[in-house]
């Protein structure tokens, strides 16, 4: 018997830690999608796709844009202190994975701007005369796009990882302690933005392209989080225990049901009929793809929180 | 270098929450919060169980990963001893320190920071002892510099049995608990 009581009681820190809501999963999730969709705008570009019409390198940019400050805003809503928010760029902190983050983000900004330079929108060449010419110096430059692509594609990487490297340093919640949380992250990130790019994509090869890209990144995902798992397994016993949570424990329902089968098989099963022509597109699959990467991020967040060293001793 | 930590005997301890108290009204920490707080552990098979009664808040780590996450700097290891403090004027409230604390040390202050036991560091820069370790009836609770090998706290750990919490966190805390 090992049996713990104990007279503490802080607000979102007892019975369970709680102290991350909505807001951090919220922010992981669009962080990935960006990520995903960078990276494919960013291939796009590499592969020189901008001299075709519909290319999803020109809206994509727009689209990473107004998600990842969506993002933001929620991150800004988690925080306590908020009028403080600017300390974050007083200083940077090296061993500290959000302050990186909080760097890197200011960073991907300019370079998703100059992404929405290859092609404006309409009032920015009406009210800013001059970003014609620097569309003009850019669409002239193939190789400078090149690089534009490869840097796209490397910050996109930059920040799908981090969005995992945030968590897996935290060795204080073992369900986190995994060193391929960011791997896990990263391609769902990538399955998310495949997803959502292939059913809005105008160009018919990209829609073709990205369908059966998304199938091998949801295979992969599957892999990886059986790595995952087999991971926190076969570490110490209070991670295994963490692994639990998810495979038997409190966090199993909604793991197996919305993240494994809503949010990988069943898109699976119907995209890979859709690609071999036998079913049409729909958004069906693509949005479930989405959904279940969503709740992945909010229970890797909660059940992470959940899981302690001293969890064995709960039971 | 000073490291200062505490050495805690639970064989005096009672439990009686006189130190929570001290230290609430010590450091006015908010209704409904608490810096510090009492375990009590039971282990074994019935008929040989053991019952151990404890005193718990930040044990100050040596490699705290509160101080390496947090963004900002806010918090840190203090000029004296080591103690890791959090700047109130630059924490943001993200709460990755919260997170991070395989303790549950921290909490975050209704006015928006993150907050702590600080190990009265206002007393202590006096020359005084944590009001916890001030009050405690059964002085089950000593204070003191283990990098100062005539220590108090060094040498009672030198003469009894004793155990931190979860040492296998890696974070080198700084409280000892003499068993
Ligand atoms: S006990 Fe927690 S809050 Fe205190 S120093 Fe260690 S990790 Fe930080
Ligand atoms: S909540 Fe405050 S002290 Fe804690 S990591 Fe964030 S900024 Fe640092």
């Amino acid at each position: 018997m090992n049996e713990i009581t104990s007279t503490r009681n802080n607000y979102t820190i007892d019975p369970t830690l709680s102290v991350w809501g909505w807001e951090i999963p919220v922010y992981l999730f669009l962080g990935g999608m960006v990520a995903g969709m960078m990276l494919i705008s960013g291939y796009f570009l590499f592969k020189g796709r901008q001299t075709e019409k519909n290319c999803s390198c020109f809206y994509l940019p727009y689209m990473s844009v107004i998600l990842l400050s969506i993002g933001m805003f929620a991150l800004f809503l988690d925080l306590e202190h908020k009028l403080y928010v600017w300390r974050l760029y007083t200083t940077f902190q090296i061993t500290s994975a959000m302050s990186w983050g909080s760097w890197i983000l200011v960073l991907v900004y300019p370079i998703l701007l100059v992404n929405i330079l290859i092609k404006p929108p309409k009032f920015l060449e009406e009210k800013f005369p001059q970003v014609i010419n620097w569309k003009k110096y850019l669409l002239e430059k193939p190789i400078l796009l090149k690089n534009i692509g490869i840097i796209t594609m490397f910050f996109g990487a930059g920040i799908g990882l981090y969005t995992g490297v945030l968590l897996s340093s935290l060795g204080a919640r073992p369900l986190w302690s995994s060193a391929i949380l960011w791997l896990l992250f990263l391609v769902s990130g990538l399955s998310g933005a495949a997803a959502f790019v292939h059913v809005i994509a105008k160009d018919v090869y990209e829609r073709e392209l990205l369908a059966k890209a998304d199938n091998a990144f949801l295979i992969i995902e599957l892999f990886v989080i059986a790595l995952f798992i087999i991971g926190l397994k076969t570490a110490t016993e209070v991670q295994a225990q963490a692994a639990d949570l998810l495979l038997t424990g409190e966090f199993a329902p909604s793991f197996w049901v919305f993240v494994i089968s809503i949010g990988i098989i069943i898109p699976l099963i119907i995209q890979l009929l859709a690609v071999n022509h036998k079913v049409k597109h729909t958004a069906l699959a693509p949005l479930m793809v989405i959904v279940g990467g969503l709740i992945l991020r909010f229970i890797i967040v909660s059940a992470g929180q959940y899981s302690h060293w001293f969890n064995s001793n709960f039971h | 270098m000073a490291r200062y930590g505490m050495v805690i005997d639970t064989k005096k301890c009672v439990g009686c929450q006189d130190c929570v108290i001290a230290c609430q009204a010590e450091n006015n920490v908010p209704q409904g919060f608490c810096r510090d707080w009492i375990t009590t552990e039971s282990t074994g098979k019935f008929p040989s169980i053991s019952l151990e009664i404890r005193t718990e808040r930040c044990n100050h780590c040596t490699d705290a990963p509160c101080v390496s996450c947090c963004p900002t700097g806010a918090s840190h290891y203090h000029d004296i001893g080591g103690v890791v403090l959090v700047n109130h004027d630059e924490c943001i409230g993200c709460k990755a320190c919260i997170a991070s604390c395989p303790y549950d040390a921290r909490y975050v202050h209704p006015e928006g920071y993150v907050d702590k036991c600080t190990f009265c560091i206002h007393r202590v820069e006096k020359g005084l002892n944590p009001a916890c370790v001030s009050v405690c009836p059964t002085h089950c609770m000593y204070f003191g510099d283990f990098d100062d090998p005539g220590s108090q706290v060094n040498e009672l750990l030198q003469s009894r049995k004793y155990h931190s919490l979860i040492p296998e966190a890696g974070t080198k805390p700084n409280i000892f608990y003499l068993i």
